[in-house]
């Protein structure tokens, strides 16, 4: 397994090309939002896994866990009217953009009190209040759609940025080069935040695509891109504000790659016998989103107490949400034949 | 032995046009590639080419000539040595001149220019004799229209009301249409608002949904519905399904418009009819409609609906006038049928061209002394079965006409309907008048066959009344 070929925030985030300086460090309360936004959708996930391996939880389930560090960090770039729209692996996005623990949770378990009245599932859920566009289950489709959305913001003349989230699978959609065209030559404010966690299913992007960087899938359309580590929130949060601050200023898309990995299957009816249990463990050792927080806040001073507790304060919401999930009623019969038309 | 220049058909649906100007005077010499006249149609102004070198004869129609019929000589052109005194000489085979134009895009994907049989193929819009829309105020001013002005003047309207609305297509704007519907609106309204997009229906399609998610109203020409294969996805899976996913927070309001169904000697992939298709999907609204008064007031309507619509339109029509009321609001409700004419024979049910069969078919049968009552349907989803039902109560018999294949097609919906609603009414099966279950072909005579007859609705309607 290769490690991230670059890290940009390491290698160009404190030095950029025309000499001027990001700030890499977290405050010692930018690193706490961090760890505790990360552990939640951690220990959100986990639980989720958990249910489904209880039957309460049907069909397909995409966990986010090990890509973490992706949506916290990009989160903290964004503003208030930003938008974000992803694909099926979306639990970790809808948690990072405020929505609530119970609300995902209650979806995933198909009661009422989900995000869409438990008619949507892991896949399909949306939040007008958060600016959450969606929870895609189709590969690609919310590239366009995300397109979409930046173009509608330009049509309105606001300075808001939207973040189309999709994995190294979906790269290889035909959309995503057409959206990416019309992006481009429209100067659409869109962030296309590639997340390439190394695996399509069961396809390793060397056996899927021919250009394996996937920071250079803009380049026929003139659309600037960065391979970004994804394991590193610092270096998120900074690739982040560089391509935020790029699309605010008219200048049009940005393409960031993350480089991540999955921990677990695909979904959860994935054995993962495409890869080795070393290749796992080895990730989870050397390059743990949340290890790397955990470790820098220990180096200052921080007490194992202190982060105990931060620990016990998410496990007691999902918890909760578990707790909801279960035992709210499923939607009542009436809702088959609502909201088919508005 | 002189040669004839021919009015030629500068897209498969021209019947006519204008000779707008001579550019070459007769005795003139002319080489191949020379432009010698200007022609123009509702759509465009394009120039003729001549395709044979000589001498300009004789000009048999004069400059300033108006609906000037395809196919009709309008020049001679002597070849060396003859003169003009061999103009009473038989003359050749008849050439038609290549038109060369403004029109490369359209032409390329969809307007390829072809000889006239159209109008052979597909009965001309009859004067219905129409029951008043009950939406229209006794004594409103008619104004005559083509079907083409009803929809640009229904956008410009919607767009002028709501700064939301916006149209993006291929050749919507600079071009002005490919088949110039969207005449004037970059004009009026900018490029901001009348967008030309790449040739790219999946991309452009997901963008305009993922504007409308947002809360933009756009409206999506596709340059014909047999394109929007390529955004089938978005519109079926983003489009229709994301209001139900989201448990009713997101939806989108937005048009997908184009015309649909045959065209003319354009062959398989671009003469289909999907009315059958997208009528399928809840979520979905789908309408087709069939007179100009009905295309404003329907588009004016999916404009302004909070739901994704299809609009299917259909080119054959595009030219065709009608009166659309004048009035400065003329929205018709999506979902209601309308009794274009009444009788209590035998119930006809169309919608969109279909209509054209249907509607001549009714003459013929008047003259055998059967009544036909005549649906418009007009939506396809949601259904006006109401109406199609309190029809056959009183006619007892029924007969569906479509363009599109027979299996799963809308007519066998119909028929089911009607079986489940009216089953005790029914004096006779209900019959079903379609396109063959072929590919559309090529061949004229192939093409004729392929699609509905007036004989066969004819036919269709005798036999459910045992006639």
């Amino acid at each position: 397994m290769a490690a991230p070929k670059k890290s940009v925030a390491k290698e160009s985030g404190q030095e950029k090309a025309d000499g001027s300086h990001e700030p890499l460090e977290f405050t010692r309360e930018q690193e706490l939002t961090a760890l505790r936004d990360m552990l939640l959708i951690r220990r959100f996930e986990e639980k989720a896994g958990q249910l489904y391996g209880m039957g309460a939880i049907g069909g397909f389930c995409h966990l986010y866990i090990g890509q973490e560090a992706i949506v916290v960090g990009m989160q903290m770039a964004l503003k208030k009217g930003d938008q974000v729209i992803t694909g099926y692996r979306d639990h970790g996005h809808m948690l990072a953009c405020g929505m609530e623990a119970k609300g995902v949770m209650a979806e995933l378990t198909g009661r009422h009190g989900g995000y869409s009245k438990g008619k949507g599932g892991s896949m399909h859920m949306f939040s007008k209040e958060k600016n959450f566009f969606g929870g895609h289950g189709i590969v690609g489709a919310q590239v366009s759609l995300g397109t979409g959305l930046a173009f509608a913001n330009r049509y309105r003349g606001n300075d808001f940025v939207s973040l189309a989230y999709f994995g190294d699978g979906a790269s290889n959609q035909g959309q995503v080069y057409e959206s990416f065209n019309m992006a481009e030559l429209w100067k659409l404010p869109v962030i296309y935040v590639i997340e390439n966690n190394r695996y399509a299913m069961g396809t390793s992007v060397t056996r899927s695509s021919a250009q394996t960087d996937f920071s250079k899938r803009g380049i026929s359309f003139n659309i600037p891109g960065e391979q970004v580590d994804g394991m590193d929130v610092r270096a998120v949060k900074a690739a982040g504000d560089k391509a935020v601050q790029w699309c605010r200023e008219g200048k049009g898309p940005f393409i960031l790659e993350m480089q991540t990995y999955r921990y677990r299957g695909h979904s959860m009816s994935d054995p993962a016998k495409y890869r080795t249990r070393e290749e796992v463990d080895k990730v989870r050792h050397d390059q743990d989103p949340i290890e790397q927080v955990r470790n820098r806040l220990l180096a200052a001073k921080m007490s194992e107490q202190e982060l105990k507790a931060i620990d016990a304060e998410v496990r007691e919401i999902v918890n909760a949400a578990a707790d909801f999930a279960q035992h709210d009623p499923e939607p009542d019969a009436s809702e088959l034949y609502t909201d088919i038309y508005r | 032995m002189p040669i004839q220049v021919l009015m030629p058909a500068l897209s498969p649906t021209m019947e006519k046009g204008n000779l707008s100007k001579w550019l070459k005077k007769e005795g003139e010499a002319i080489k191949s590639g020379d432009v010698i006249a200007e022609i123009e149609t509702d759509k465009a102004t394009m120039e003729v080419e001549a395709t044979d070198e000589g001498t300009l004869g004789k000009i048999l129609i004069p400059e300033g000539s108006q609906d000037v019929a395809v196919n009709t000589p309008i020049a001679t052109i002597l070849a060396d040595g003859e003169s003009a005194a061999d103009l009473g000489k038989p003359s050749a085979p008849a050439k038609q001149e290549k038109a060369a134009g403004s029109a490369p895009a359209a032409e390329a994907k969809a307007e390829a220019p072809a000889s006239s049989r159209e109008e052979k193929k597909s009965p001309s819009a009859p004067k219905a004799v129409a029951e008043p829309d009950p939406e229209v105020p006794e004594g409103t001013e008619m104004v005559t229209m083509t079907i083409r002005e009803a929809l640009r003047d229904a956008m410009a309207e919607e767009m002028r009301r709501d700064p939301d609305v916006f149209i993006m297509g291929e050749e919507v704007a600079e071009y002005q249409g490919a088949y110039k519907v969207s005449q004037g609106l970059l004009q009026e309204f900018g490029a901001k608002r009348v967008i030309d997009t790449p040739i790219t229906e999946h991309g452009f399609a997901g963008i305009g949904v993922g504007a409308a998610m947002a809360g933009l109203k756009p409206i999506v020409e596709f340059m014909t519905f047999n394109f929007a294969m390529q955004a089938m996805d978005q519109i079926i899976n983003s489009a229709a399904k994301t209001l139900y996913m989201s448990g009713g927070q997101m939806g989108c309001s937005i048009v997908f418009r184009g015309p649909n169904g045959a065209a003319a000697r354009v062959a398989a992939q671009h003469s289909q009819d999907y009315s059958a298709w997208y009528s399928q999907v809840p979520g979905l609204k789908v309408v087709a409609p069939f007179s100009a008064a009905d295309y404003k007031g329907l588009l004016k309507a999916a404009i302004r609906d909070p739901n994704p619509v299809i609009f299917l339109e259909n080119e054959m029509l595009y030219g065709h006038s009608g009166e659309v009321p004048k009035l400065d609001d003329y929205v018709i409700p999506l979902g209601k049928a309308r009794i274009v004419r009444t009788g209590g024979h035998v119930t006809i049910v169309s919608w969109s061209n279909g209509m054209s069969y249907a509607l001549k078919a009714a003459d013929e049968l008047a003259k055998e002394g059967i009544e036909a009552e005549v649906i418009d349907l007009r939506t396809l989803r949601p259904m006006d079965t109401d109406t199609i039902v309190a029809s056959v109560k009183k006619t007892g018999r029924a007969v569906t006409v479509e363009e599109g294949w027979q299996q799963n097609g809308v007519g066998a919906e119909i028929a089911a309907r009607i079986m489940e609603h009216a089953f005790d009414y029914l004096d006779a099966p209900v019959a079903r008048v379609s396109g063959k279950d072929v590919p559309m072909p090529y061949a004229a005579n192939l093409e004729k066959l392929a699609l509905p007859s007036v004989a066969e609705v004819v036919e269709a309607a005798k036999a459910v009344c045992y006639r």
